[in-house]
């Protein structure tokens, strides 16, 4: 698994906090995108290759999505 | 006749003058390339300097990788011209899959600006032709995301196939976790791609290429360049 200081530091602080149950922490992002698409297959699949071409960097990151209706759309 | 350098430049490269100052004590000329054309302008080797380009926004080197230069670079890359990475350069490098690894955030959480001593672990390249195998280089860093990784996989081709360019190592040439700014696997600071011609490294040389800058050893990186220019076919 691919070192993170930030996590590292994150638990540290639980610890800290009187948090001792914590046994690891890891820090990453969370991005919130808007689209459209004829349907969920396809809005999935576009979504996905998004992920794979620019929003994670397979060597260091792995993703995951959901997809959710937009309130009001 | 004078080698000709690229010097490419992204919205929020901050080292590209360095660069073109640098070149210039070689002898050789130096020519801004700008990120949104598709044009090398004849240039022989192409630096990616170091920055923030795109303002690192996502992580360093993603959004970069995808300017109409870097199509021209890679279509360099691939006709066997030469390429050097450095910081952020080695960032979109690896970003592009030019290079393999990635760099993630210093060990220390901190933003590193020292100096450092690296050793040469190969010649295998026109930027180190010039050098000895061993030979040590005191290059400053400056940089918060320059923790080389690379699976294990990976990292275990690298050494096989000589394509560790240069280690963080003490003043005396000792590997040490004390040597290391960033904490990079096995004290990594550059490698190069399969053939040799494009090589990613987190030091600057073009900031110590004079005396007065306190150490002058970046400047042979350069002369090498040029001593060794590969013959381009088409």
């Amino acid at each position: 698994m691919v070192n993170d200081p930030q996590g590292l530091v994150v638990k540290d602080a639980l610890h800290a906090l009187g948090y001792p149950e914590v046994a690891g922490a890891r820090v990453g992002k969370f991005i919130s995108l808007e689209l459209a698409g004829p349907d969920l297959d396809a809005v999935r699949a576009r979504v996905d290759e998004m992920c794979r071409r620019l929003l994670c960097n397979g060597v260091i990151e792995e993703y995951r999505f959901e997809l959710r209706p937009v309130p009001g759309a | 006749m004078s080698a000709r350098f690229g010097v490419a430049v992204f919205p929020g490269t901050w080292s590209d003058r360095d660069c073109v100052h640098a070149v210039g004590l070689t002898g050789a000329e130096a020519v801004p390339l700008w990120h949104a054309d598709r044009d090398l302008k004849g240039c022989e080797v192409v630096i990616l300097p170091g920055g923030f380009a795109y303002g690192d926004y996502l992580r360093a080197g993603a959004i970069a990788r995808f300017a109409p230069l870097m199509e021209a670079v890679r279509e360099h890359a691939q006709a066997g011209g030469l390429v050097l990475g450095i910081c952020n350069g080695f960032q979109i490098l690896c970003e592009a899959g030019m290079l393999p690894g990635a760099l993630l955030r210093n060990s220390s959480l901190q933003f590193r600006c020292q100096p450092t001593w690296l050793r040469v672990e190969t010649t295998a390249t026109p930027f180190l032709a010039s050098c000895q195998p061993g030979e040590l280089l005191q290059l400053p860093v400056s940089h918060g995301e320059g923790r080389f990784y690379a699976d294990p996989k990976t990292l275990a081709r690298l050494n096989d196939e000589g394509r560790v360019a240069f280690r963080y190592t003490d003043q005396g040439g000792g590997l040490s976790a004390e040597a290391n700014p960033n904490g990079s696997l096995e004290n990594i600071a550059g490698i190069l791609n399969e053939q040799g011609n494009v090589m990613g490294m987190m030091p600057h040389p073009e900031r110590a290429c004079e005396q007065l800058l306190g150490s002058d050893h970046g400047l042979q990186l350069f002369c090498s360049a040029i001593q060794h220019l590969p013959l381009l076919t088409g």
